[in-house]
C-alpha cells in the first residue's frame, strides 16, 4: 500500500512538471498491482478436476466412442459395483484390504516416529539409526517381497510388514530432517528462558518438527495404498487386488475399474483426512495454500 | 574509570580478567567490569569488536567457547535478541510465558503485554505482528521473568527509525519501573547516548572508553550538550565526524 501511494505521488509530480500549462489534466490514478498470490480458493476445488474427467468419460461412452470391452461406461461400473457389493464379495475384499493397509500404516507410523525421535534427539541414536534407515531406503522395498515370503510365509504378516516398511521410510526421513533442522536461535532462546530438557523437547523441538512430520505422513499414507496394490496383485488370495487379478483372467474390465475406483476413493479420503488434521494442528501457518 | 553518578550498594555483574577466543583469535582480552545493580549501561563497538561475545558470556550462552576469567551474574537474567525470536506455533501470550509456569505467571504475562502496549493481542499469532510489535512481545517475555539483569543484543537494529524511537522510550520506561540492570549492546552511538547512563566502548577485546552520561532524561537527539559525548565516543570508535 505504501509503495503504490509513493508511486502515485511520483506520477503526479511528473505530470505537473512535464506539462505545467495543462494544469487541469486529470491525474492518472495507478491501478492496483497485479497480485501474485493465487487468489481465493474455488469451492470444492479438489473435486473439480475428477468431476470433469468423469463427465468426459460418460460423454464418450454415451456417444459410443469407447470400446465397452476395454473401458466400460461409468454406469456399467457402478452397476457392477452394486452387484459385487450385494453378493458380498466386494465388502469382504474391501475389509481385507483396509485391514492390511491400516495395520501396515499403524506399524509404519509408530516405527517411523519412534526411530526419528531416537535419531533426532540423541547422538547415539543418530549414529545407530540414521545410516541404517538410509541403507534400507536404498533397497527398493518391493524387492524385499521374495525374501519376506521366505521368512514370514505368504500370509498376512509379510504383507503388513512390507506396507509398514513403505510407510515408515518417508515418515522417518521427513520427521528426522525436521528434528535435526531445529533453528539454533530457538535452542538459544530455550536456554535463556531456562527450559528443562523435557520442556525444550515438548514446547520447541516437537512443535517445530510437526510440519516435516506431516509431509512424511502424507507420503506414508499414499505409500501404504501403493504397497497394497502391488502386494495384492502379486500374491494374494483375497483383497481388492486379488479381485482385480481374477477379473483380468476373465476379461471383466468393469470389475477392474471397480477395484481402481475403490483404491482411488480410499487414497483420496485418507489424504484428505491427513490434510484436515494437518490444517488443524498447523493452524499457525499462513501460507499460499490457506 | 569515570566515577558513577549513582554508586549503588552491590554490583549486578562483575567480570574479572574475562577472556574469550575463537579458534585462537582473541575476542575478549581480559575484561574487568562491574555493572552496579539497577544501572543502565550501553556497550558500543564495531561489528566484530566482541560486543555480542561479551553479552553471550554474561548470559551464559557461550558453551564450548575457549576462555577464562571470573564472571558473577545474577540468577534471573533475561535476553532480548535482535530478532524477536517468537515461536511461530505459539500465540503471543504463550510466547511471553515460555519457561514460566502457573496462574501467577499468566497474570504477569498479561500485565507485561499490556505494559508494552500489546494488551488485547494475547491470542494473536506471531506472524500477525509487525516487526515493532514482535519486538515488544519479546520485551514482555523478558519482563515476565522479573529479571535482575536484562541483556539486549542490538534489540532495535532491525526496526525502522520511527519504531526505534518509540521503542527507546518504552525500554527506558520499563527500566524505570522494574529497575533491572540493563546492558544494551548496540552499534548506534546516538541510541547509546539517548538511552544509557553509562556507555562502554569495546575496542580490540578491551574496554576502550568508559563514559558516564550525566544528562537528565528524556533526552533528545538534538540536545547540543550530548554532541560532546557523541564526539568522544566516535573518537574512541576511530571515527571523526568532520572528516567523514
Amino acid at each position: 500500500m505504501t509503495t503504490s501511494a509513493t508511486e502515485k505521488t511520483a506520477a503526479t509530480t511528473t505530470v505537473t512538471s512535464a506539462a505545467p500549462a495543462d494544469a487541469g489534466a486529470p491525474v492518472r490514478v495507478r491501478r492496483a498491482r497485479r497480485g501474485l498470490s493465487p487468489g481465493r480458493r474455488l469451492p470444492a476445488a479438489r473435486l473439480a478436476g475428477p468431476l470433469v474427467l468423469l463427465a468426459l468419460w460418460a460423454a464418450a461412452s454415451a456417444a459410443g466412442r469407447l470400446d465397452p470391452g476395454a473401458i466400460p461406461a461409468p454406469w456399467t461400473v457402478l452397476r457392477t459395483a452394486g452387484r459385487l457389493w450385494s453378493d458380498g464379495t466386494l465388502p469382504t475384499d474391501v475389509a481385507t484390504s483396509l485391514r492390511r493397509a491400516a495395520y501396515g500404516f499403524a506399524i509404519g507410523l509408530g516405527a517411523g516416529v519412534l526411530l526419528a525421535l531416537a535419531a533426532g534427539l540423541s547422538r547415539t541414536g543418530e549414529a545407530l539409526i540414521d545410516g541404517t534407515v538410509n541403507l534400507n531406503r536404498a533397497i527398493p522395498t518391493l524387492g524385499l517381497i521374495p525374501l519376506f515370503i521366505l521368512w514370514l510365509g505368504i500370509g498376512e504378516t509379510f504383507k503388513v510388514a512390507i506396507i509398514a516398511i513403505v510407510v515408515y521410510i518417508p515418515i522417518y526421513l521427513n520427521t528426522h530432517a525436521a528434528l535435526a533442522g531445529i533453528d539454533t536461535r530457538f535452542v538459544e532462546l530455550a536456554e535463556v528462558q531456562g527450559l528443562s530438557r523435557y520442556r525444550f523437547l515438548r514446547e520447541i523441538v516437537i512443535p517445530g518438527a510437526l510440519p516435516g512430520f506431516f509431509v512424511g505422513l502424507r507420503l506414508g499414507v499414499t505409500g501404504s495404498w501403493l504397497g497394497l496394490v502391488v502386494l495384492e496383485q502379486i500374491n494374494a488370495t483375497s483383497g481388492l487386488g486379488y479381485m482385480m487379478f481374477q477379473a483380468q483372467n476373465y476379461g471383466q474390465s468393469d470389475v477392474i475399474l471397480v477395484g481402481l475406483l475403490v483404491y482411488g476413493v480410499f487414497g483420496l479420503v485418507s489424504d484428505s483426512v491427513v490434510r484436515l488434521v494437518e490444517r488443524r494442528v498447523l493452524s499457525w501457518r499462513r501460507t499460499l495454500s490457506s | 574509570m569515570a566515577p558513577h553518578t549513582e554508586q549503588l550498594t552491590r554490583p549486578a555483574v562483575r567480570l574479572t580478567g574475562l577472556t574469550r577466543s575463537f579458534e585462537g583469535r582473541t575476542v575478549l582480552d581480559g575484561i574487568d567490569l562491574e555493572l552496579p545493580a539497577g544501572s543502565f549501561t550501553a556497550l558500543l563497538g564495531h561489528s566484530g569488536s566482541g560486543k555480542s561475545t561479551l553479552l553471550r558470556a554474561i548470559a551464559g550462552l557461550d558453551h564450548r567457547v575457549a576462555g577464562g576469567g571470573e564472571l558473577a551474574a545474577p540468577e534471573r537474567v533475561s535476553v532480548v535478541f535482535q530478532d524477536a525470536r517468537l515461536l511461530p506455533w505459539r500465540r503471543v501470550l504463550d510466547n511471553v510465558l515460555l519457561g514460566a509456569d502457573g496462574k501467577a505467571a499468566a497474570a504477569r504475562g498479561r500485565a507485561a503485554l499490556a505494559e508494552v502496549g500489546l494488551g488485547g493481542r494475547e491470542r494473536a499469532w506471531p506472524s500477525e505482528l509487525s516487526g515493532g510489535e514482535a519486538q515488544r512481545a519479546a520485551l514482555a517475555r523478558s519482563l515476565v521473568r522479573e529479571p535482575e539483569l536484562l541483556l539486549a543484543d542490538e534489540p532495535f537494529g532491525a526496526l525502522d527509525a520511527l519504531t526505534r524511537i518509540r521503542m527507546h522510550g518504552l525500554l527506558r520506561a520499563l527500566w524505570q519501573r522494574h529497575r533491572p540492570s540493563v546492558l544494551l549492546v548496540t552499534h548506534d552511538v546516538d541510541e547509546a547516548i539517548v538511552l544509557a547512563d553509562r556507555v562502554l566502548v569495546l575496542d580490540h577485546g578491551r574496554i576502550g572508553l568508559d563514559l558516564t552520561i550525566d544528562r537528565p532524561h528524556p533526552r533528545s537527539y538534538r540536545d547540543p550538550l550530548l554532541g560532546e559525548y557523541r564526539e568522544r565516543l566516535l573518537a574512541a570508535l576511530g571515527v571523526t565526524e568532520d572528516r567523514a
